[in-house]
């Protein structure tokens, strides 16, 4: 049966009908859900978010042609892995934005060019992204974040330095901090 | 000149798109559930070693038209409708390409089909009993999912079940 439903995904893909492709990957903090469209990554799910509901979300929002094919994600996963390894500063995958529109996608625009180990506060996103008033829904942005790590919304804090929130919990954000050296270990 | 296809392309009411779409679980979920008795329905309709080709078949064909199709709610028996669809398709290119021959060549097997020949004498019985028989054996389905799959009783589904038994013993003695 396994070798049937590689043939399948081989087809699927060749005739254009793997709409969205997902897989799960090991993370040090529990499994990720990662789902690409042909055009990129399109969903990270961190491990406290219940995949079953993101699938589904998927199946609504993108198209119900959702399947799993790890060999879809190999370069994701690759590249997640040398980033909890210390090893990858600037993920190259390529995105597929359209889970997040208008402001909130100005934002995590934003987000993504916050250089690897340094931070920023919501109210500089919200100014990155064209209203320095909107920070509630900078916060809004970060906190629906459909790609987090890869968009590194945990690199975003509050003014005076405390954490803020995280889709992920606070534990996951504070170990990435540690992991990229901006808190002591 | 008013340009027709400006007319024609209208999009349908968001609404109604917004509720077919909705309805549809992930086509993995489809997998996830089904797949096994789908090779079982191709496996009593073609035969082990064409029971993929017929499998692909019907996935393919079934993941070409899910985003439009209208209702969800039955999609077990949406997918072995196609499957045995497809089986038949299989049955009219091979009715095509066979071609007599004085001598069939003898070819060597080194990994032997289970049950090799039994599944085409499987493939002649009656198609309630083919069926219950390929679901029970093919893929170990209980009586109980064997009837929601047949659409019959538990004790329909024992009946053809037993019944395709008898003959497949008559048939093979």
């Amino acid at each position: 049966m396994k070798d049937s439903l590689n043939r399948l995904h081989a087809r699927a893909s060749a005739e254009g009908l793997l709409d969205v492709a997902y897989a799960t990957a090991d993370s040090p903090f529990g499994p990720l859900l990662l789902a690409t469209t042909p055009k990129g990554l399109v969903r990270v799910g961190l491990p406290n978010q219940d995949a079953d509901e993101l699938l589904t979300d998927l199946a609504r929002r993108v198209s119900p042609r959702v399947l799993e094919a790890p060999a879809q994600l190999d370069e994701a996963r690759r590249e997640l892995d040398l980033y909890f390894a210390g090893k990858l500063t600037e993920f190259e995958l390529p995105l597929d934005w359209r889970l997040s529109k208008d402001f909130r996608r100005r934002v995590l625009r934003a987000i993504a060019r916050i250089p690897y180990g340094q931070t920023r506060s919501y109210t500089q996103m919200a100014t990155s992204a064209g209203n320095e008033r909107a920070v509630r829904a900078a916060g809004t942005a970060c906190g629906t974040n459909p790609l987090p790590l890869v968009v590194p919304c945990h690199r975003v804090l509050r003014s005076g330095g405390a954490l803020g929130g995280y889709g992920g919990g606070l534990p996951m954000k504070e170990g990435l901090l540690r992991l990229e050296g901006i808190l002591d270990s | 000149m008013p340009n027709a296809s400006l007319v024609i392309s209208r999009p349908p009411h968001p609404q109604r798109l917004i509720h077919e779409v909705s309805e549809l679980p992930p086509f993995q979920t489809l997998i996830d559930e089904h797949a096994g008795d789908v090779m079982a329905v191709c496996c009593g309709a073609v035969g082990r070693s064409d029971a993929d080709d017929c499998f692909q078949e019907t996935f393919i064909a079934a993941l070409r038209a899910y985003p439009k199709l209208q209702d969800g709610g039955n999609l077990r028996g949406w997918l072995i409708t196609i499957a045995h669809r497809k089986a038949i398709d299989h049955h009219r290119a091979r009715g095509r390409r066979a071609v007599p021959v004085a001598e069939p060549a003898e070819v060597a097997v080194t990994d032997p089909e289970p049950g090799g020949e039994i599944w085409a004498v499987v493939g002649a019985l009656p198609p309630k009993q083919r069926a219950a028989v390929t679901l029970r054996y093919a893929s170990d389905l209980p009586h109980a999912e064997i009837a929601s799959a047949l659409g019959c009783s538990p004790e329909a589904a024992r009946r053809s079940l037993h019944e395709g038994l008898k003959r497949l013993r008559k048939e093979l003695a």
